[in-house]
This record gives structure tokens, C-alpha cells and sequence, in this order.
């Protein structure tokens, strides 16, 4: 399935809104869960699906619009092949946060909320994983990884270089 | 008889490479031949060790840190799996290390201890004894119990869990809720992150004590999306408790209905204001509320509802099931029990240290953290979270404790330590907090959205060294509209980090020290 043709991931959200739909009629605090699952099998949530999901929860647009606006973690546009995103709140700071952010940028050749020129890899802001004993941490993807130095950067990096070739 | 490994699944374990760690104990062990039983345990809190793995032998369990997956054929050579601790990562007795055995481990008994996806392990190891006794219990009962504890919320602010409960029990209401804050998004908390991952029924069980306590036949877990490994763990867990009749129609044999849900955040960090996060689960924008309705009477979909934080609710079964008095008799004057100090950030051995309140900071930071990992002095440590102050020496030899903290115009909030060394620039990290608020506002109230945007230019200058007396001026002006015109804690407390910035450490703003420090 190619997430970026409109006609296939039409029927993917019409399928997650049976799913839910099997109580009863779409209750606006199921419109998060949605949103989630949308973005799980998609990887964004693309801005045609605002008005079929409208209908669907009986909302306006500018409401449904409104909702994936609000939340940074819901992406609209289709996402790099890798993201990586560096902590950037304190704890981190305080363990050279800044200068691994320097780095990754210019081992991407990147800057922060940017993509790659290839558009392989994304660069992107976190606050807090939640490692802060063990800062600076990074996400690569779904995966955690903390006390992460310059070095260990380049050798994520480079094994999720290689995963990405592999798919 | 095979030999009991213990290898953490805990997200900070895994950060640091556990799974590889266990995947080459099994790999080394079938190729030497050796039985082994893995168990995948929680983390002990002891995270400058992680990952730390450990042996049963009949002494009690060994443990071995910081192991890396290329030291598990060293470990079987030298014969970690039949108890032998002469490697050289070998740390002795886990539970006698003085990092943990100095510890008052109540809501953290079994972290790291158990399986953490074990029901029978949760119930061996004293789980659901509370909820046990709270069925036979009213729910005035429960609640007078919680009240007498002294337990205040765990998740910063501080007021008392059992009044909360109280005003839920008496209010009228179709259908009450009980609400877990789990959307733990400040730097320097990982211990709501150690709950789930490390010991989810012990949240579980708090939460259905708190359903039987006011009338709540439903609960949600909001858990941010930040923490996928908690919220698997809570999901395995509710399942199980489900299927063994400690969750859903018949709690427990009780005749009451319990069910829990978890909700998966979306990055937001509002929403771990109560307000906010109510109309996240209810599918909207993350915008906080004015208050009153207090969420007790007018909650989740408008109904009566409980929301605490995720310790404050893993601290309830204890009290219910060791009685209110032995909880109450840890801690110092109005804060009883105990609090998990989450030490964080630039400190030589961080991770979770759950003591009664009372001990000094500095304490904290020597004793138990060993004083900063970069081994150069350390200049500042902001208490509770982006919203809390930074603390200069001076100041270290407070005891923790809510008063003493708010005697000195700091927030011991929910534990947190961030550390700092003498490379921290304080104007930076000042001006990191109110653009970290800029970002991260709802945008409902003036003096949070524009006032944090204004405060990052207002620093900007200062820094630049254009109209600096002038710019101070403005900033703490801007602060006091912050402070005192805010909605809610937000913009309330950004303040806290930029004004004790600026007042504790004025040169690395461009001021003479004792220049112009009066607020």
C-alpha cells in the first residue's frame, strides 16, 4: 500500500472507522484514538481524511482540523523514512544536548524540523523521554537510546542507515 | 537447576542496549550448554547501573552493571549465572547496595523486583491486599483512610488526595470518573514512566480503590505518546486483570463495576494539566479550563471525576493495606510518606530514590548522587520539573518538603532533580523556559501566549547587553503579569525558572551580583 495515494488510504481510515465504529455512533473521544491509528498505519494523517472524519464524528472541519493541529505528534504531511528526534529539555542540556543537536544536524546535514535533501532522514525536537538520569537521549524511529555520545550518534546512525537500505 | 537471570525491560534499560544484553546471555547460554531461566524484571531505580542484570543465588540476588551485550561471554567465563561475583562488573547484593538499602521503597516495593507483567508475582509480593481489604470497606471508609494517610498528589501540586476523593464521593453524579495524569512530560520524571513500565498493577490497583472509594465505575490512564513501552504494559495488564475479575462487572467479588481504559497522548505537554488533559480524552484540543467548576464536581465529560497523578494512586494500595498510620508516620510536618526523588541531568548516579520527606538536597546530590558526572562543581538544580526553580548552594541544605521548598519561593513539586555544572549559562536555560512555555502554551490565556513569546525577546536583549537595566525591569514585570494573570500553572510558574535564574545568579545575565536583585 502506498500511503501517499488518496484512494488507499481512503479505504485504510474507512477500515479504522468500522473498527471503531462497532459500539455504536463515533463519539468525539474516540476522535484521538483515530487520529492514532490513522497515523499508525499512514504514518501522518492526510488533510483529505478532515472531512470524511467530519462526517464521521459528526464534528466541523475546522474542529477535526483543529484537533490535529493542536498536537505536535500528529503529522500532515508524509514522514521521512527515518526520524530523528533529540531531547532538547533540560536534564539533556545539562549533559550536552546542544552540542549533540550540533552534531546530528551536521551528520545529517539537516537542520532542526528539516529533512534531508533526499528526504530519508527528518530532524525534529523532543521534550523529554523520560531518560533523564541517563541523558541526552534520542529516538531513532520508535526506538529509545540514552547516554548517547557524538560516537554512538554516528553508530545509530549508521545502523539505521543500513536498515533503511535493507526495506 | 537453571540459573535465574534478571535483565530489565524497562524502557531505560532498553535506551541503553538490554535487549542485545539478553539476547546474548541466551545466545552465550545454549552455546555453553548452561539452562537458564530469563526473567525480564523492572528496573530497580538504580539507573546509572542500567542495565543492570542480576543472578539469584540462595544470599539473595547479585547484581552486575553496567553490562554491555560484549561482556556476557566474560560473565559466563566467569561464572556470573552460578553466583560467582568476581567480574569486574560484579556489584555484590543488589538490595545491599547502600543506594538502595538506605531506601524507603513503599509505591517502589516491587520495582525491579518482579516481572512486572506477573499477576502472580504482583500477588506474591503483596499486591491487591489494599484493594482486598477496600472491598469490605465503605467508600467513606476508603476515603477517610486516604485522608488520614496525609498522602498529598504526588504530581506537583501537592493537595490532599483524600479531600479530592471526599468532594467526589458527595457530589451527585450519572457516572463518576477516575482519571490517571500519566502524561509525565517534565524533564527530570521518569518515576510515573517506572510505575507503568516497572509495576502497572500496582496503578491499577490504586485506581480501582479509588473507583470502589467515590462510586467511579470507569477509569482512563492518560498516558503521553512519548512512553509506547508503559503504555504496553498497562494495556497487558489491564487485560489480565480483567480475565482474573479484578477488573470489569464484579470487581473482586465486590458487585461493583471497574473498568479502565488507556488514552495515548499526542505530544502535547499542556495536557498534563488536569484541565487540558480532561478535554484531550474528551477528543479535543488540549485547552485548559478555567477552574472553577473544580474537574471533582464537573469533570470528565462534565461528570464528577477524580484525575491524580500517577503516584499518588500507585500509593494507595500500601495505605490501604498497611492502614493510614504507617503511612502517615514517614515524612516531616504536612508532607507524610514518602516521596520518589527522581535525580536527573547531570549527576554521577541518577535514577529514582523514594525516601520520607526530610532529607536535605544536598544529601540527595552528594550522598546519593555522588555529585556531578562531569566531576566539576555543580552550579544549580532545578527542583519540579521546566515550571520550578533553580536552587544555588545556598540553598541545598533544605530539607525536602513542601512548605520548606515554598518558604523559599522554589517547588518541590513532584520530586524531580535537574543538576547543573559550573558550564550551565543560566540566562540560556532562563530563556529556554519561556520558550519552551511559548511552544508548548494553549494558547487560551494572554499572559501565557504573548508573555512567553515577549520573554524570549525581553532575555534575548538582556543577553545582548542592550538596555539591560531596562530589559530586567520589563522582565520581572513580565513575569509578575505571568505569575498572577495566568490560567494555569503554565504560564503561572514559568516565572519560577527565570526570575530564580535571575535572582541566584544575576552575573550570567550581565548584572553585578547584588545589583538590582530585589524583586
Amino acid at each position: 500500500m502506498n500511503p501517499a495515494d488518496p484512494s488507499s488510504a481512503e479505504r485504510v481510515i474507512g477500515e479504522i472507522l468500522e473498527l471503531h465504529a462497532h459500539a455504536g455512533p463515533l463519539a468525539q473521544d474516540l476522535l484521538l484514538p483515530v487520529l492514532h491509528a490513522i497515523q499508525d498505519r499512514l504514518g501522518f494523517i492526510p488533510p483529505a481524511a478532515v472531512e470524511g472524519l467530519s462526517r464521521s464524528f459528526n464534528l466541523s472541519r475546522a474542529e477535526v482540523h483543529g484537533v490535529i493541529t493542536f498536537y505536535h505528534y500528529f503529522k500532515t504531511t508524509p514522514p521521512a523514512h527515518c526520524t530523528v528526534q533529540i531531547c532538547r529539555a533540560e536534564a539533556c542540556q545539562s549533559m550536552g544536548g546542544d552540542a549533540l543537536l550540533a552534531h546530528a544536524s551536521q551528520a545529517l546535514g539537516c537542520a532542526l524540523h528539516a529533512h534531508t535533501a533526499d528526504g530519508g532522514f527528518a530532524l525534529e525536537p523532543v521534550y523529554c523521554l523520560g531518560q533523564c538520569a541517563t541523558a541526552p537521549a534520542i529516538m531513532i524511529n520508535d526506538a529509545v537510546h540514552a547516554r548517547v555520545t557524538p560516537d554512538r550518534f554516528d553508530r545509530l546512525l549508521a545502523q539505521a542507515t543500513r536498515a533503511g537500505e535493507a526495506a | 537447576m537453571s540459573a535465574r537471570i534478571y535483565v530489565p525491560a524497562d524502557s531505560a534499560a532498553l535506551a541503553l542496549g538490554a535487549d542485545a544484553v539478553a539476547a546474548a546471555i541466551v545466545r552465550e547460554a545454549a552455546r555453553r550448554g548452561v539452562a537458564i531461566d530469563l526473567v525480564r524484571n523492572g528496573t530497580r531505580g538504580l539507573l546509572y547501573l542500567e542495565p543492570l542484570i542480576e543472578v539469584e543465588t540462595p544470599a539473595g540476588r547479585i547484581g552486575f552493571g553496567t553490562v554491555d551485550d560484549t561482556d556476557v561471554a566474560s560473565l559466563f567465563d566467569a561464572g556470573f549465572h552460578h553466583g560467582e561475583s568476581t567480574h569486574r562488573l560484579a556489584l555484590g547484593l543488589v538490595e545491599q547496595l547502600p543506594y538502595l538499602a538506605t531506601q524507603t521503597r513503599l509505591t517502589f516495593a516491587r520495582c525491579g523486583v518482579t516481572d512486572p507483567l506477573s499477576l502472580a508475582d504482583y500477588e506474591a509480593h503483596g499486591g491487591y491486599r489494599g484493594l482486598r481489604r477496600a472491598v469490605s470497606m465503605s467508600g467513606a471508609d476508603i476515603v477517610a483512610a486516604v485522608t488520614a494517610s496525609g498522602l498529598r498528589g504526588r504530581g506537583g501540586a501537592a493537595f490532599p488526595t483524600g479531600i479530592k476523593w471526599n468532594t467526589v464521593l458527595r457530589a451527585a453524579g450519572a457516572q463518576k470518573y477516575i482519571v490517571c495524569n500519566a502524561d509525565e512530560g517534565d524533564s527530570g520524571t521518569f518515576a510515573d514512566r517506572i510505575v507503568m513500565e516497572s509495576d502497572p498493577f500496582v496503578l491499577i490497583e490504586g485506581m480501582t480503590i479509588a473507583g470502589l472509594a467515590v462510586g467511579a465505575s470507569r477509569g482512563f490512564i492518560y498516558v503521553r505518546s512519548e512512553y509506547p513501552h508503559a503504555i504496553a504494559a498497562l494495556n497487558h495488564a489491564i487485560q489480565t486483570a480483567t480475565r482474573a475479575g479484578l477488573l470489569g462487572p464484579d470487581v473482586a467479588g465486590s458487585g461493583r463495576a471497574f473498568t479502565l481504559d488507556v488514552r495515548k497522548g499526542a505530544g502535547a505537554y499542556i495536557c498534563g494539566e488536569e484541565t487540558s488533559l480532561l478535554e484531550s480524552i474528551e477528543g479535543k484540543r488540549g485547552v485548559v479550563r478555567a477552574k472553577p467548576p473544580l474537574p471533582a464536581l464537573a469533570g470528565l465529560f462534565g461528570q464528577p471525576t477524580v484525575i491524580n497523578n500517577v503516584l499518588s494512586l500507585a500509593s494507595v494500595p500500601i495505605i490501604l493495606d498497611q492502614g493510614a498510620e504507617y503511612y502517615r508516620d514517614f515524612g516531616m510536618g504536612r508532607s507524610r510518606g514518602t516521596l520518589p526523588v527522581q535525580l536527573a541531568g547531570n549527576i554521577k548516579r541518577g535514577g529514582l530514590i523514594e525516601l520520607a520527606f526530610g532529607v536535605t538536597l544536598r544529601a540527595i546530590l552528594y550522598d546519593y548522587g555522588g555529585g556531578s558526572a562531569s566531576g566539576r562543581p555543580i552550579k544549580a538544580v532545578q527542583v519540579g520539573g521546566p515550571l520550578g526553580a533553580y536552587l544555588p548552594e545556598s540553598q541545598w541544605d533544605t530539607p525536602l518538603d513542601y512548605e520548606a521548598f515554598a518558604g523559599l519561593w522554589a517547588v518541590l513539586g513532584h520530586g524531580g532533580i535537574v543538576v547543573h555544572d559550573d558550564r550551565a549559562d543560566m540566562a540560556g536555560l532562563a530563556r529556554y523556559a519561556m520558550e519552551f512555555c511559548a511552544i508548548e502554551s494553549c494558547g487560551k490565556c494572554t499572559p501565557c501566549r504573548i508573555g512567553a513569546t515577549r520573554g524570549v525577546e525581553v532575555i534575548d536583549k538582556i543577553r545582548a547587553g542592550a538596555e539591560r537595566p531596562q530589559q530586567i525591569i520589563l522582565l520581572r514585570s513580565l513575569c509578575d503579569t505571568m505569575l498572577n494573570g495566568s490560567l494555569c500553572a503554565m504560564g503561572g510558574m514559568t516565572p519560577y525558572p527565570v526570575l530564580s535564574a535571575l535572582n541566584h545568579f544575576p552575573q550570567d545575565f550581565g548584572q553585578v551580583a547584588g545589583d538590582n536583585i530585589a524583586a
